[in-house]
């Protein structure tokens, strides 16, 4: 028993020669909303109120794939999706096609205490923000200029397989970016408290050149975000891949229904449900255990525990 | 064991005063959409298509809330949404915010087969129709008067359950007690629109499918999306059975019901029936739902644990059993 947290910034085909100048600052930011998140459960704020915060500070990152610094849809503009969940209540909230407000997860958290529905997505998302006055800005705000680069990239690496039928040429010997680090989705924490009270955040920008109104796992409860009694996931990757397999709902089934532990849960979904080269996901259990299994190349990443354990890893 | 097997579903949470002549169409239409079902099924057309087909009936028919017939926004507008899912490879495909598709659940089937995603929304959805070439009308071919006039009853319903000096009009027809009117989501049943339409079908190869197709809840916030387009709430099919849900959206979402049926079957090994009575008793808490399901056995079966729940269902070995009480 005691308090864990764990936190990650996506999963994907990470090369392992990534440049210092884009893992360093990403290493940084995990480490830093670490702490964050161990500060706030060490000063008893509820784990709702820690996961949120955390991803709020995630999304706040320009390196990544959140808030700002979200890849950019074929139109060439964010749209940004989030869900929190509450386990013992389960209690949940989550928006999907957001274009100016500053953090999605904190508008999941409106959509889930201050209205009586679950999930807001587009314009209407975009009026209830307005109505309760949360943080908005202009959506170029939330453009970066590697994600421009990103995108264009994509559209020739589209361009070229259409007519050529062949791989990409690489620029610069970086990978293609459709199967680069473009890879990468989603920001998110999972937390657990002194008395196994357990949620889960999680918050994209989705897919590069994804198509406009696309959504992914992120905002579908039980597939990229889940939390019940037991376990508080959140989970990252193909987004299709991880709504299939019902990724983040699974763990907790397999605990509840089949007891497992909540590392067998999780490693069972990762290696037997999702495909390979798809999925990651974080997990914490009411007891305090704490798990981080991919089967992609690596995914950005960190957790501690009350007990003193903490890792930060990216491979 | 063995054999074709299908159920549909016209929402779960009905009215205990509806007039006769209003069951005596639902149980019609849900009678003739199990007839399409099992005709396509004679024909060994699969289950993927067997749910569109059926699904696009109950769509096209002003009765219940799907498609023409949806229950309208607080905007006076209508928001529909699908999902569909094919078990055979679990493949999915999903839309919310359509208002010029005419039949939602096809638009679903084209994000299956035709895009790189599993779900579209808004305009992004209808943009991706209108390259599809897939039938479009104008939003006012979805409203019917019945539901304008459901939409004023919902809003003053939701004005009297905040202001206790107004005596409860509009109520008096509930035949529950007005003393404890029965409620779901948050409207009493007499103008609760039963969210949703579905049909699931495991064919004669064992393959197992589910769709649904819902414009959504009575005087619902624009932009607000149920369970209807969520796999694994609303909707779910894999290897061992096919579900589709209604009730209370959100009550569906959180206890990702269609999910959990095919989870207890996979983990616990439970049977069809076992698996559904299951989900319905433990998966709810306080809130209302029911739904429909068929395993690659070619069982069938349904739950709910509300006021009534509009269903059919029909085996191979000539079962066939249209339903709306318990």
């Amino acid at each position: 028993m005691g308090w864990a947290i764990a936190l990650h910034g996506g999963a994907g085909d990470i090369p392992k020669d990534l440049p210092p100048e884009l893992r360093e600052p990403r290493e940084a930011c995990l480490r830093y909303c670490l702490k964050m998140g161990i500060d706030a459960l060490k000063a008893q704020k509820s784990p709702l109120d820690v996961v949120e915060l955390v991803v709020r500070e995630l999304e706040n990152n320009p390196y990544f794939n959140a808030g700002r610094g979200s890849v950019l849809t074929s139109n060439g503009i964010v749209e940004m999706e989030a869900c929190i969940m509450d386990g013992i209540t389960k209690n949940c909230g989550a928006v999907s096609g957001l274009t100016t407000v500053v953090n999605a997860i904190s508008l999941a958290r409106l959509v889930m205490e201050k209205t009586p529905h679950i999930y807001l997505a587009f314009e209407g998302a975009e009026a209830f923000a307005r109505e309760q006055g949360v943080e908005t800005i202009d959506s170029s705000h939330f453009v970066t200029p590697r994600n421009i680069e990103r995108l264009k990239q994509a559209k020739e690496a589209n361009k070229v397989q259409v007519d050529y039928n062949t791989r990409p040429i690489p620029k610069d010997d970086k990978p293609p970016a459709p199967s680069g680090d473009s890879q990468l989705g989603t920001v998110g924490c999972v937390a657990v408290d002194s008395y196994g009270h357990l949620a889960t955040a999680t918050s994209t920008g989705g897919l590069v050149n994804k198509m406009v109104g696309r959504i992914g796992d992120t905002p579908i409860i039980g597939a990229g975000t889940y939390a019940n009694k037991l376990c508080a996931v959140s989970a990252t990757g193909q987004g299709e891949a991880i709504i299939r397999a019902t990724v983040a709902r699974d763990v907790a089934a397999l605990m509840e229904y089949k007891g497992l532990s909540l590392k067998e849960a999780a490693d069972y979904v990762i290696e037997e449900s999702a495909p390979r080269g798809t999925t990651g996901l974080i997990a914490v259990s009411a007891t305090g255990e704490v798990t981080m299994p991919f089967n992609t190349t690596g995914m950005f990443r960190a957790c501690a525990t009350e007990d003193g354990h903490s890792e930060l890893a990216i491979w | 064991m063995g054999g074709w097997a299908i159920a549909v579903h016209g929402g779960a949470g009905v009215d205990p005063n509806l007039p006769a002549e209003r069951q005596e169409e639902a149980k019609h239409l849900l009678t003739r959409c199990l007839n399409i079902g099992i005709s396509a099924l004679r024909s060994s057309l699969p289950a993927i298509d067997v749910v569109e087909l059926v699904v696009r009936e109950l769509e096209s028919d002003p009765l219940f809330n799907s498609g023409r017939g949806s229950a309208l926004t607080a905007n006076g507008t209508v928001e529909m949404e699908a999902s569909i899912m094919d078990g055979d490879g679990r493949r999915c495909g999903a839309v919310s915010g359509i208002s010029t598709v005419k039949n939602p659940i096809s638009l679903a089937r084209l994000v299956m087969d035709k895009s790189p995603h599993s779900y579209l929304a808004f305009s992004g959805a209808e943009e991706f129709a209108k390259q599809q070439g897939v039938e479009m009308v104008d939003n006012d071919y979805f409203i019917t008067e019945d539901n304008v006039g459901m939409l004023k009853l919902a809003k003053e319903a939701n004005t009297i359950l905040y202001d206790y000096r107004i005596p409860i009009t509009g109520l008096e027809s509930c035949a529950a007690s007005v003393e404890s009117p029965i409620h779901m989501n948050g409207l009493p049943i007499s103008v609760y629109a039963p969210e949703t339409v579905g049909c699931v079908v495991v064919d004669g190869q064992g393959r197992c499918a589910a769709a649904t197709s819902t414009g959504g809840l009575m005087n619902k916030m624009t932009g607000r999306i149920g369970d209807s387009p969520l796999i694994g709430a609303g909707t779910y099919a894999g290897e061992l059975c096919g579900v589709s849900c209604t009730g209370e959206g959100e009550a569906i979402i959180r206890g990702t019901l269609a999910r959990d049926v095919a989870a207890v079957m996979e983990y616990k090994e439970l049977g069809l029936q076992d698996a559904v009575d299951y989900v319905i008793k433990k998966r709810l808490d306080k809130g209302f739902a029911g739904l429909i399901a068929v395993s690659n056995k070619g069982e069938v079966a349904y739950g709910f644990n509300c006021n009534g729940m509009f269903r059919g269902c029909a085996t191979e070995d000539g079962f066939m059993e249209v339903g709306i009480w318990e």
